[in-house]
């Protein structure tokens, strides 16, 4: 499965979604996602991947994690696996 | 209704180990929070606490005492023997009868649960020490300070996390103004600085990594502190006749809850708490002149605290100052609103508003006097210390001067 994949899925199941209403230009607040469902998103990919995320909820837009979109949390996900795994 | 004053006070925090320290360390500014020190710490992304230093249970406690004494009581002891012995009060007879304990404690003893459960995960262990139970039971300081100072009335511990103390404190102040106890032990106790009580709070990630800097635009979180704040509340008639020294008088309290989420803050729940305890203390908005405010440091609690306060206050929220002492001895979850009690006595009766330290940058969603980074001194008849707890449970204290 693809970190797209997998990524949409775990996202998909926060949202209680099916994956293909998922779509990369959703945003996080078009799923219904709140920041709680967010700080659950991410302990599950960081479960998934093996991997940390660096996110603070207090900062979000400072964080060297982008969350506007599942595209760019995709792509933000894509990078980290292949630092810290890479 | 009777009237209530606190004529003892007693602390340990990362500020100090009293309140004379405490107090000092506050109108200086000093930041308690530095590197935590601990077993396991490497294993932590949040590695800074304000945690009590160079505090040696050995010596203070004797062998029986510390297979007994998790870390949470031994500070509610240390704390609570500086606050009867300031208030003078000698426990026997009607006023050991009536006389109890309430105290507020989020996690009660998280280090003995914490130490246990590696011995028995992680070392494999298949047998732990008998006194477990007692030691970490949330009621186990209460129960602790009733046994040493001989108090046969009313005691129990309430546990709304970061709220506990200022729940605890609005019973014992009931008890005592309604005339069921002629004085209260009450505040709180929290040690939750260990590798387990710091991992599950870093999973919620709203912990700071360098600082607490309540209400400045660049605060990213809060920071966790320990310790504990006890108080003897007494009826004034009581304390009059005696010729105890009063620190200051509690003039009234209101609770309330969200009802909405379990960790987002309400403007409207704070809001109702704050205008609830000073139609109980029958007081005007305009009489208040310093808020110790909940001010963790976090991007929601910061921002809809002050929105309370506006609303509450309407155009007096601009003149009366309100800061946060968590910028220096980090959030001390349940025990937190008993050590804050104390800024509202300096307040009230040394006219010294303790700062918000690690203030940097002006957010105009808390746009009011926060007494940035330096103690300031002012005449203060009426303060108000605010605690609003995870799950929506608020609860605000009023102090007059006496």
């Amino acid at each position: 499965m693809s970190v797209k994949d997998k990524v949409i899925g775990i996202i998909a199941e926060q949202a209680v979604l099916e994956p293909s209403d998922v779509t990369m230009d959703s945003t996080l607040e078009d799923l219904g996602i709140d920041s709680l469902g967010l700080v659950e998103s991410i302990f599950a990919i960081e479960e998934a991947f093996d991997i940390s995320v660096p996110f603070n909820a207090n900062e979000p837009e400072q964080s060297d994690f982008d969350i506007s979109s599942v595209a760019k949390i995709v792509e933000g996900i894509e990078k980290l696996v292949a630092e810290q795994h890479g | 209704m009777k009237r209530v004053v606190i004529t003892g006070a007693g602390t340990i925090n990362a500020l100090g180990h009293d309140v004379p320290e405490t107090l000092v360390a506050m109108r200086e500014g000093r930041c308690g929070i530095g590197p935590l020190e601990f077993r396991d710490v490497e294993r932590l992304s949040i590695a800074i606490g304000g945690q009590v230093k160079e505090f040696e249970a050995e010596g203070r406690f004797n062998r029986q005492q510390m297979t007994l004494y998790d870390r949470f009581t031994q500070f509610t002891l240390v704390a609570a023997k500086e606050a009867i012995a300031q208030s003078g009060l000698e426990f026997i007879g009607e006023l050991a009868a009536r006389a109890g304990v309430v105290l507020g404690t989020a996690g009660g003893g998280v280090s003995t649960w914490d130490d246990n459960y590696r011995a028995v995960y992680e070392e494999g262990k298949n047998r732990v020490h008998p006194f477990v139970v007692p030691k970490l039971m949330n009621n186990a300081a209460c129960s602790h300070i009733s046994i040493e100072y001989n108090l046969k009335g009313p005691s129990f511990t309430v546990s709304t996390a970061c709220a506990s103390s200022n729940h605890a404190m609005a019973q014992a102040f009931q008890m005592v103004r309604s005339g069921m106890a002629p004085a209260m032990v009450t505040g709180g106790s929290e040690s939750m600085l260990c590798f387990g009580g710091v991992k599950a709070w870093e999973g919620l990630r709203v912990m700071s990594k360098d600082a607490c800097r309540p209400f400045s635009a660049n605060r990213n979180g809060m920071v966790q502190g320990e310790g504990a704040g006890i108080f003897v509340f007494e009826e004034y008639e009581h304390a009059r006749k005696r010729g105890a020294e009063i620190l200051a008088e509690v003039a009234g309290f209101a609770m309330s809850s969200d009802a909405s989420d379990i960790v987002m803050p309400s403007k409207q729940g704070a809001a109702r708490a704050i205008s609830g305890a000073l139609a109980d203390a029958r007081l005007n908005p305009e009489d208040v002149c310093y808020i110790n405010a909940h001010g963790t440091g976090t991007a929601a609690n910061d921002k809809t605290e002050c929105a309370a306060v506006a609303d509450v206050f309407g155009r007096h929220a601009d003149d009366l100052m309100i800061s946060s002492t968590k910028s220096m001895h980090g959030h001390l979850i349940g025990a937190t609103g008993a050590v804050e009690l104390l800024a509202c006595i300096m307040a009230l009766r040394d006219g010294v508003i303790a700062p918000t330290i690690g203030y940097e940058e002006f957010d105009p969603e808390c746009a009011l006097d926060v007494v940035p980074n330096e103690a300031r001194e002012a005449k203060v008849d009426v303060a108000l210390s605010n605690a609003f707890a995870f799950g929506g449970l608020n609860a605000v204290l009023a102090l007059r001067k006496v």
